[in-house]
Parts: structure tokens; sequence; C-alpha cells
């Protein structure tokens, strides 16, 4: 069975660009992708990648608003029990937010300039694990 | 020209001598190729540009088809204005950064709002969390514009306002503004960029579907026509379509179809497209093929006055010129080495002023990393200062004219975005296309190419796939206080309490009842921010009646 993967934006943040090749590159390396679309809430995540029962879930944010919307994803699995399920993350993350971001459960971090061939690496580890 | 010698003389240069030195030194790579996929020969010559007519398709600068720049003197009258685009926090951070901009120099404002104040969400509003003062400054009312404009004279600054699903109630605020400081709407100058059909295809900030967001930028287009015939009331904007990942010719190519299409909706609306037609602008995006860029943005002018003379029959000369702000790109800055980005953007300046821009935002140079400290944003300005004022650049009109390559492929660009725009008018227009996805696929795809080329190292981004270095100095960020949600949140409470929610609630019903009956919804918006409803409770009137956009995903 492939993997299972749910790209998502969550927020008001527009940028679509990075989740959409990253989507294009996992598809290509034989994974599942479901793409949510702009402007999801944090429930709506959490509720998709529970209907569709994904390995894992890639969040994209450029907007700056990571720490709060990263945050509310996780919460919302926990309220749905899917925690176990693993999280990345992707945009424009300053270096600084990353130990936070890690400590909250994000298992890593993809800034800008990340290969496409490391992103679907990496989560072919982090799903095997 | 005596074409024939040339081609004899061509044809003997590349048997006798070229071949004999590519056969032992054979050049770097198998094929040199622009960004939109088109080949480039080593060396260009007259007979590159044979079916070029000097007078018709270059003619001279401030004349008809502009390729050479829309004022005969150009940057020897007036250099371009140097506007960069700033805005976070709250009103009170900007209102400061804007005024140490201006003391250093800048000539134009250029306002970055928060995604909510975009978005028409108050910062109270669920949607908000996390959001209020991230991406630009948080406006939720007129209280807030008049902090963010405090100490700065409307008469005599320039302001452009990155704003769009929310224009009508921005620039309602901005007019307020003035008032207070006694100054009347004919003497405002700036730009709106008011542009939706942009956000459909890249930019993400719609609100309502395609068609009432068009009546309403009708309705900016008809208001302002005849109160502030000073601001451009459009900012057609190629830049996120860039950024996106279109390339050159996708960037002009999409951006002038859209342009076509608010022609049509203001004609349609019983505009005279002579009148407003001075009063678009447009927005495109710098990046590093320099001379590819130069040739890029003297195309568009070419096609932009054909398409209103032509098209439209548009014979006011100001109304035919297509005027442009640009900004360097910034998907082509890098987190690694940030600091070779102050020379990206130096170049991709260059080409814009090359180029011929009315205005410019030079990125800084750490903005793959976070919000731009006022360090890395005075570099940027200094940047454009450097080329304005030492290069020597602006002594002259259009240099590159007559270079056989530029002039090549300045008519190639044309070709290639007309064949576009011939696509687009053959699915039924933009917005039928961008119901359809067009657009969204093309740049997709070419968004995915670009990317796989970088990793093959076919495109090379220095610092990132060639010359990498591993110890990676730790830069500096800009940090939004989180505190300025909390902050945004009380202001609202406060507002809620103090004004009279009477004349509030009673403006908001007239607005709900022009927006049902058709009439011109600025009076009306305009009313609202007076009384101080703010940007989520005008919007929301407007969602009652519009209803709400959803994208259609396109795999």
């Amino acid at each position: 069975m492939p993997i299972k993967v749910l790209v998502a934006k969550p927020g008001l943040d527009g940028h679509d660009r990075g989740a959409k090749v990253v989507a294009m590159a996992l598809r290509d390396a034989g994974m599942e992708v479901i793409y949510t679309g702009l402007r999801q809430t944090p429930s709506s995540i959490a509720d998709a990648a529970l209907q569709e029962d994904v390995d894992i879930i890639g969040l994209s944010i450029l907007s700056g608003a990571h720490n709060r919307l990263c945050k509310k994803v996780l919460d919302a699995m926990k309220e749905r029990n899917i925690e176990n399920k693993p999280v990345f993350l992707g945009g424009i993350i300053p270096e600084e937010d990353y130990e936070n971001l890690k400590s909250m459960g994000i298992v890593d971090i993809f800034g800008p300039g990340t290969s496409l061939e490391l992103i679907a690496k990496r989560i072919k580890e982090i799903v095997k694990k | 020209m005596d074409y024939k010698k040339i081609k004899e003389r061509e044809a003997k240069w590349s048997e006798a001598t070229l071949n004999k030195v590519l056969k032992r030194f054979p050049e770097r790579k198998e094929t040199f190729k622009t960004s939109f996929g088109e080949g480039i020969k080593s060396i260009y010559s007259p007979l590159d540009v044979e079916s070029e007519d000097f007078l018709s398709d270059v003619g001279y600068p401030g004349e008809y088809p502009y390729t050479r720049g829309v004022q005969p003197t150009m940057y020897r009258g007036k250099l371009w204005t140097m506007r960069q685009y700033a805005g976070f926090g709250d009103a009170e951070e900007s209102n400061k950064r804007y005024r140490y901009l201006l003391s250093q120099g800048q000539t134009g404002l250029s306002i970055a709002f928060d995604l909510p104040t975009q978005i028409g969400y108050d910062s109270d509003d669920e949607m908000s969390e996390g959001e209020v003062g991230k991406v630009g400054v948080a406006i939720d009312s007129l209280k807030d514009m008049e902090t963010l404009f405090y100490n700065i004279p409307l008469d005599k600054v320039s302001t452009s306002m990155t704003i769009n699903s929310t224009a009508a109630i921005l620039l309602s605020m901005y007019m307020a503004v003035a008032e207070m400081q006694g100054v009347s709407p004919d003497k405002l100058k700036g730009t709106i960029q008011n542009d939706i059909l942009k956000e459909y295809i890249a930019r993400g900030t719609y609100i309502f579907p395609p068609k009432s967001s068009m009546r309403i930028i009708t309705n900016i287009f008809e208001y302002c026509a005849e109160k502030l015939p000073g601001f451009n009331t459009i900012s057609i904007s190629g830049y996120h379509i860039r950024e996106a990942g279109a390339n050159a010719v996708q960037e002009i190519a999409f951006t002038l179809a859209d342009g076509i299409a608010y022609v049509n909706a203001a004609i349609q609306a019983g505009l005279d497209p002579n009148v407003f037609g001075k009063r678009l602008s447009f927005f495109f995006n710098s990046h590093n093929n320099f001379l590819e860029e130069i040739s890029k943005f003297r195309a568009a002018r070419r096609i932009w006055a054909k398409i209103m003379k032509e098209k439209f029959n548009v014979t006011d000369k100001k109304a035919q010129m297509l005027r442009f702000h640009t900004q360097t790109g910034g998907s082509t800055l890098t987190a690694q080495q940030p600091m070779n980005n102050i020379v990206r953007v130096a170049y991709q300046a260059l080409a814009a002023v090359f180029g011929g821009t009315q205005s410019l935002h030079t990125n800084s140079y750490d903005e793959a990393l976070g919000l731009p400290t006022e360090e890395s944003v005075t570099i940027a300005l200094r940047t454009q200062q450097l080329i304005a004022y030492e290069t020597g650049v602006s002594e002259v009109v259009d240099p590159f004219a007559g270079s056989y390559y530029v002039e090549n492929l300045t008519n190639r660009i044309e070709n290639e975005v007309n064949k576009y725009i011939d696509k687009i008018e053959n699915i039924g227009g933009m917005v039928k296309a961008i119901e359809e996805g067009f657009p969204q696929k093309e740049i997709g795809e070419a968004a995915y190419r670009y990317q796989k080329d970088v990793e093959k190292g076919e495109q090379i981004i220095i610092g990132l796939n060639k010359f990498k270095s591993e110890d990676e100095a730790k830069n500096e960020v800009l940090k939004i206080n989180e505190e300025v949600e909390n902050k945004q949140v009380e202001k609202l409470k406060k507002l809620r309490k103090e004004r009279n929610n009477d004349a509030v609630n009673e403006n908001l019903s007239k607005l709900d009842e022009a927006a049902s009956s058709g009439e011109n919804l600025m009076p009306f918006i305009f009313s609202c921010v007076k009384s101080y409803a703010t940007v989520g409770e005008i919007s929301n009137v407007l969602r009652r009646n519009f209803g709400e956009y959803n994208e259609s995903i396109i795999s």
C-alpha cells in the first residue's frame, strides 16, 4: 500500500506554490497525496486526516502564524485521538522557532531550498518508524 | 541594409570561424534556453530583427506603441518612485516604519496589510487567530487607519495599498483620513491593487465569487473616476503569478488577459475606456534572467498599447500606456548564504530600470528567513539609490533598444504572449479560464518543472545546488510581538462600546440593501467606514449577499 499523505494549508496564507510542488513530487514518488486547498481551519485538517486515514500530514505556512497554527492542528488531532499520526511542516520558518515546534510534536521542518528528494525520503523514514 | 550580404557573411562565419572552434572546444551546455523554453543562439545580428520596423515597432519613448517607455524623457525627467512595501504589527509600529522610510529618502508609501484585513476578518474573529499583524499591519476600523497615517500629510505622499477583496473598504478609510486632515479627495495620489482575478489564480486572498468581485471592482472604477481622479484604481498584477511559478511569458500573458477582462467589465458597466484606461496600472516581477526581463517589460508595453488601440479602439494616449510598478523576485531569494540575495536584488532592480519601470520595490536579503529587519530594508532601498545616482543608467532612455538580441527577444516574447492571450479568448475570457483552472494548471506545471530542473542541477542556484557552504551564520529576523493580537482585540472591544452603534447598524443595513439592489456600493461603504464599522462587519454584509468562493482543487 502506498503511503498516504495529507498536504494542508492552515490559516489564511495564500502562498501555495510550495505545497502544490511538494504534493506533485510526493505523488511522483509513488505516494497517495490529498491536497486540501487554501484556508483550512485546524479542525477541518484534523477531520480530513481522520476521514482519509492518512499516514502523515504536511502543513505549509509562510505567513508567520506557524507557532499558533501548528499548536491548534496538533490539539485538534489530539481531540480526535489521532495524535500518533506524524506532522511535518514546510514554509518560511525562522530557525529560532524550530525547537519550540519540535517540542510541540512537529516531526520535521523543511525550509526554502529543501530538495523534493529529501522530503520524500524523510517521509518514508518517518512513516516506517 | 544589405541583408543578402549579411546572410552570406554570417553563413561563412558560422562555417569557417565558429564550427572550427566548436570542434575543439564545445560549448558549456548542449542547449541554451530562455525561461519559457525557447532556444538561444550564440549571436544575434540584423538578420534576427529583419522583420522589425524601427518606426512602428520600436519608435520613440512617449509615443505609440511605447516600447521604449511611457515618457519621452524617462529617468532624465524624473527618477522612478522608490516604494518599499512595508507594514507589520499594529498601526503605531507601521506608522513609525513609514516615517523612518520617508526620512531615508523613500518617495512613496506602500502599505502591507495583514491577512485578516485582506480577507475581511476582524482581529477577534476565530479565522484570524495567529495571523494578526503578521504579514502586514492589522486594520480593523478607521481608528487604526488614523493611527497608521499619523503625521503623514496625505496630499504630499503617494500611497500604494496592497488590498484586493477589501479594497473598497480600505480606500474609503484612506479618504476618510484625508478628510480629517483637510485634504480633498482630488488631491490624493496612489494606487489600490484591487486585482481580484490574480487572487484566484495565484495569491489567494479572495472572498466572493468572481462575478460579484468584478462588480465591486467596476463600482470602484466608476466612483473613483469622479471623486479620485489622481488614484490608480487597479494594479493589474503579474507579480504573484510569477512568484507562483509562471515563466516570463506566462507572467505577461495572464496579467494582460486579466487586464482585458477588467476593461471588458468596465465597458459593460458603461465606462469609457479612454477615461478609466488612464487609471489602470500594472505590477510586474523582476527575476534573475537579466536580458529576458528587460525584453519582457518592453514587450508588455507594446502588447498592451496594441490591445487598447486595436481591440478597444482607445485613442487617448495615456489610456494606451502601460505604466507599471516592479518588485524584485521574492522566490529567487535563498535561505542559504542570504547575503548573496543583495546581489540578486541589485541585478533584478537594474533590469527593471532598463525595462522602464515607474516605481520599484527591492526585496530585503533576509526574506527567505523571515520578516525583514530595519537594517536589511535599508540596504534594499540603498540598492535602488545606488542604481539611480551612481551607475549612470538613468541618464539615457531605453539603452538596450537596437540590441539585436534584446529586440529579437522582445518580439519573440510578444508572439508567445499573444498565443496565450488568444487561447484564453478562445476559452471565453479570463474569468471563464480561471473557473476552468487553466492558468492555475499552467502555473503549477511550470513551478514543478522549474523545481525539477533545480534538483537536477540544470537550473543553478548559487549557495543552494552549487558553491554550497557548510557553516551558515545565524540571521536575525524581525519578531512580531504576539501581544499585537491581544492589543487589537482590546481596541476592538473598546471601539464597539464607544462608537454610535445605531449609526453603524443603520449604515450596514443600507449597504445590505445596496448590495442586493445593484447600486454602486462605494458611497455606502464610505458611510459605514466613517461611523467606525469594522472591516469584518462590512465584509460580512457583503458575504451574506454574494456568498464565498471556494477554490477548486486541480490535480
